[in-house]
């Protein structure tokens, strides 16, 4: 089974985001840039079934700035076997990434493609799902364990009550969550054998897909500073408080 | 001049540091408390780094090393010198003047080395013989095709997890043109060797779990093929191939400070006094100032030494100067870590004054700061013979 596997760089999720000045988004400039955690989970998840003799073969992709190659490289050193690059200087919200991707799988032919559930950027939590009804493709989100048997997978979903489990055909799209598994450090063996890796470029005209942006940002605000609690000392305190200054009831 | 590092080393660097924060981190408090290295704990890590291929980092390729090139190598120990000193040192460097192994000895000593199957250390220093090297007296007298060695090392690192040493011992007298001068070869010993004895030293102030030793040799008898590189030639063997490792030090203090520095930072910002975050005081926010560029100027320095090392012509005066300079920046880094911290910088449940402790020892082995200075004094002063 070859799996395809859609990886985004992102601003490092240990560095403290600051808000642009002007309100535009977010600094960026001389920030630290990483895999996003999720999508290196499910880097992970492909490498283990590579492993396991599941996958054939595992390609990553990833649409966007020609840095991204960067975290392309990064994918190929915990041991993906080669890259494609979308190269597009435009901001790619999720509609346009999911077409990106879908001209991916046309050409490139996988019956699996493994993603993280969000990128922990935006949050939207949207491409994975945007790219099954594209290709008219099964779908598992969430996912926190993925067996394969003929023809069909069954994946263990994170869900707010507890643990789902359902059963899809191939091909499907299928999302990392979290508890997925814990993805490795590179070795020094495959970060010496990842230069050597080839890694092609495209742009969105070769896929036939206009990649401009049908949302717009408004605003982009820092979160309001968390106040410091208090104590009270009866319920009645409570009360008048709930009532009067945070005015819930 | 380009400074950014290359996407790969800034991939060797996010591994390793990923490595040391995963393996290693999660045991620090055990050995700081019990000034311990549990044998099975250092078996995993044995393990776990030579499945990510960092063991023997610093050995060449063909000889299943990780063939990293020196400034790779700076890079990589510079991460390395983040975790307590006694983990990290299960993520092996055999040394490098194995490399001069021939014949036999090759498959005996270098290869099991590099395999992790069996480990080295490294005897010169004597009680009577520190900065003056050649002042020791350990001597190995030729007996038939043996070598009968008779003497004693002290402060062995880690002789008591090793399974043999390099050991320098006098073999011989000569003369020179500045008067007669003992000649120094190197041996391989292998520790159940009759004769010689491990016992343990005494407990240094840094460096909790890590242990030196006091090798004892008693008549001890070892054969001709012990010998390493030629008879006389001790010396040259070792600056052909221990050059590098003050520049060892020299990264590690780097790493280290870094590490201190991302917590003293961490504090200013968050220790409240007066209303205010102390680093907003400029008394503190100065010292975090002057921290800052006291590691960047040892880190370049390091970098420096490194990649002229790497072009085949780092001078002695390179790695004293980064040895001298990154050890004496960890020193004014972790003290004024431990100043902004204040008294919760002195209590052993933060790291801050292991950090301090274990600073001391860096400007005094592998070769003291005033023999550093010694040597870059020297380089300025022999052209104009002086
Ligand atoms: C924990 C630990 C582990 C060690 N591990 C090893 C090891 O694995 N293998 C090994 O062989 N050695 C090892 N050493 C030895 C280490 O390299 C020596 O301690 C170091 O070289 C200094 O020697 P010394 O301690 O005898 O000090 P000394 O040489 O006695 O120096 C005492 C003082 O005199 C100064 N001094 C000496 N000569 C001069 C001079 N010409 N000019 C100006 N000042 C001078 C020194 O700088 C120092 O301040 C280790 C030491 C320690 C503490």
């Amino acid at each position: 089974m070859k799996v395809l596997v859609a990886i985004k760089r992102v601003i490092d999720a240990y560095v403290k985001v600051r808000v642009k000045s002007d309100g535009s988004g977010v600094e960026t400039q001389n920030v630290k840039m990483s895999m996003n955690p999720f999508c290196e989970i499910a880097v992970e998840e492909a490498v283990r079934m590579k492993e396991a003799g599941i996958a054939s073969e595992v390609v990553v992709v990833s649409c966007g700035q020609q840095n991204s190659q960067e975290t392309i490289r990064t994918a190929l050193a915990m041991g993906a076997d080669r890259g494609i690059l979308v190269q597009s200087d435009a901001e790619l919200q999720p509609l346009a990434i999911a077409k990106l991707l879908k001209g991916v799988v046309e050409k490139e032919q996988p019956e699996l493609v493994l993603m993280g559930k969000q990128a922990v950027d935006n949050d939207f939590n949207q491409t994975g799902q945007m790219l099954s009804a594209l290709l008219d493709w099964s779908q598992a989100t969430f996912a926190s364990k993925i067996e394969k048997s003929d023809g069909k997978l069954t994946v263990t979903r994170e869900i707010d009550g507890g643990l789902e489990t359902i059963e899809v055909a191939l091909p499907a799209v299928v999302t990392a969550d979290l508890r997925l598994n814990e993805p490795r450090y590179a070795s020094l063996p495959n970060i010496m054998k990842a230069k050597k890796k080839p890694i092609d470029t495209m742009s969105a005209e070769d896929l036939g897909v206009d990649p401009s942006p049908r949302l717009s940002v408004v605003k982009v605000s820092e979160p309001p500073a968390r106040q410091g609690g208090a104590k009270v000392g009866s319920v009645a305190e409570l009360v008048e408080k709930l009532k009067n200054e945070a005015k819930v009831i | 001049m380009d400074f950014a590092l290359s996407g790969e080393q800034n991939m060797l660097v996010e591994s390793v540091r990923a490595f040391c924060e995963r393996e290693l981190y999660p045991h620090e408090e055990l050995v700081e408390q019990s000034d311990e290295v549990p044998p099975e704990l250092a078996q995993e890590i044995r393990d776990k780094a030579l499945k990510a291929g960092f063991y023997a980092a610093n050995m060449p390729e063909d000889l299943g090393g990780g063939g990293l090139d020196a400034v790779e190598l700076a890079l990589f120990e510079r991460e390395l010198g983040r975790p307590n000193y006694a983990l990290q040192s299960f993520v092996v460097r055999p040394s490098n003047i194995l490399q001069g192994c021939e014949g036999d000895q090759r498959e005996r000593y270098l290869l099991p080395a590099i395999r992790g199957e069996r480990m080295d250390c490294l005897a010169m220093t004597e009680p009577g013989a520190g900065s003056d090297v050649r002042g020791m007296s350990t001597r190995a007298v030729r007996d038939g095709d043996d070598w009968v060695v008779n003497g004693q090392k002290h402060f062995i690192s880690h002789a008591d997890v090793a399974d043999f040493c390099i050991l320098f011992a006098v073999t011989g007298e000569e003369e020179t043109l500045r008067g007669p001068r003992k000649r120094i070869s190197s041996f391989l010993v292998d520790h159940d060797t009759p004769g010689l004895e491990v016992r343990p030293g005494p407990r240094p102030v840094s460096h909790r779990g890590y242990k030196n030793c006091e090798l004892y040799f008693t008549d001890c008898r070892i054969p001709g093929s012990a010998l390493l590189g030629e008879e006389g030639k001790g010396f040259e063997l070792a600056n052909t191939w221990l050059g590098a490792s003050r520049l060892t030090v020299a990264t590690m203090c780097v790493g280290r400070a870094q590490r201190v520095m991302d917590l003293a930072v961490d504090w200013a910002a968050q220790r409240k006094q007066f209303g205010q975050p102390i680093g907003r005081n400029q008394g503190v926010g100065f010292k975090l100032a002057d921290m800052a560029t006291d590691i960047r100027a040892a880190e370049l320095l390091t970098l420096m030494a490194a990649w002229n090392h790497g072009q085949g012509r780092m001078t002695d005066q390179d790695a004293a100067m980064a040895k001298v300079f990154a050890s004496e920046m960890l020193a004014r880094v972790t003290d004024e870590a431990v100043q902004i911290y204040g008294g919760m910088g002195l209590m052993d449940s933060l790291p801050l004054e292991r950090f301090w402790r274990d600073a001391r020892i860096e400007r005094i082995w592998d070769g003291t700061s005033e023999i550093q200075r010694h040597i870059i004094a020297r380089s300025l002063l022999r052209p104009l013979g002086a």
